[in-house]
């Protein structure tokens, strides 16, 4: 089930890679939160990362906070593991909590389908954006646009224009 | 020449990779060639075809792009590098029509 447009974005708290919890309500005061499902091993996550970790640098200023999250079934997938989602920060640059929801709840909440989905929620919680980061994830001069506008439309209290798009990836490896 | 694009539902490249696919064959003037399409459903299917990811394109049975040692066997969407080295989830289109055109040669030859 997921949430829709203008719905309160549903509450958690996980674990980030340095084994801090992150939640929701620790971003009371942030005039919006990004909340994107992503992991280690979709093409179409990996295409995006850049777009969307230089998205976290460009608005850290403005208070916009970016929590990406890795649902993944990593017993299956072990490339998706908290050791793997760890290995990896320590390798990368990540200007941004990566978050593990081990037990699939928050994904399954949020109504999350595929690697990578954004989720944008204003100042009180409320959904505004939902969808994919930009138009193609084979051209990273789109910046992560759409993501951007919504982002941008947020901080100037307007209404999103473009609220929803489809997300793009590989879907989210549920546990069977 | 035989060529096989193996996929999984879980990705949505499927399409994309089949229209490089025939485009390329196109460019060679290999239209005529079939693109034999085999969807893996289970990791049992998976195994069975020493499936690494979706799409994998196999011409004459061999894989455009052999799978490095880290890649894991089962129902997954295959990671691609295109020649700048940025990552993709289908092959480089320049990688796919040289592998095309090697096979078309070898089918001249022999």
């Amino acid at each position: 089930m997921a949430i829709s447009i203008g719905a309160e974005a549903p509450e958690f708290s996980l674990l980030d890679t340095e084994g801090r919890r992150w939640s929701v309500a620790d971003y009371d005061g942030a005039p919006a939160t990004v909340v994107v499902f992503t992991c280690n091993h979709c093409p179409y996550a990996l295409a995006w990362q850049d777009r969307i970790a230089q998205v976290a640098r460009d608005y850290a200023a403005r208070g916009v906070r970016v929590l990406a999250i890795n649902a993944n079934d990593a017993e299956r997938y072990p490339r998706d593991s908290y050791q793997a989602m760890k290995d990896r920060v320590a390798r990368e640059d990540w200007p941004m909590p990566y978050l593990h929801d081990a037990t699939q709840e928050v994904a399954r909440e949020y109504g999350a389908k595929v690697t990578p989905d954004v989720f944008v929620l204003d100042a009180q919680g409320r959904l505004r954006y939902r969808g994919a980061p930009d138009a193609d994830y084979d051209k990273p001069q789109e910046r992560a646009s759409w993501l951007r506008d919504a982002i941008d439309e947020v901080l100037a209290g307007a209404i999103v224009s473009r609220p929803e798009t489809k997300p793009v990836g590989c879907s989210i490896k549920w546990k069977q | 020449m035989n060529v096989e694009l193996l996929w999984w539902e879980g990705c949505p490249s499927t399409e994309r990779a089949l229209e490089e696919v025939r485009e390329a064959l196109s460019e060679l003037g290999l239209s005529h060639v079939e693109v034999h399409t085999r969807e893996i459903l289970t990791d049992g299917d998976a195994r069975e075809a020493g499936f690494v990811g979706s799409p994998t394109i196999l011409i004459d049975g061999v894989d455009l792009v052999p799978a490095a040692a880290e890649e894991h066997i089962g129902l997954s969407c295959r990671v691609y590098r295109r020649r700048d080295g940025r990552v993709s989830p289908i092959p480089d289109p320049d990688d796919l029509r040289e592998a095309l055109q090697r096979a078309a040669e070898r089918a001249e030859v022999n």
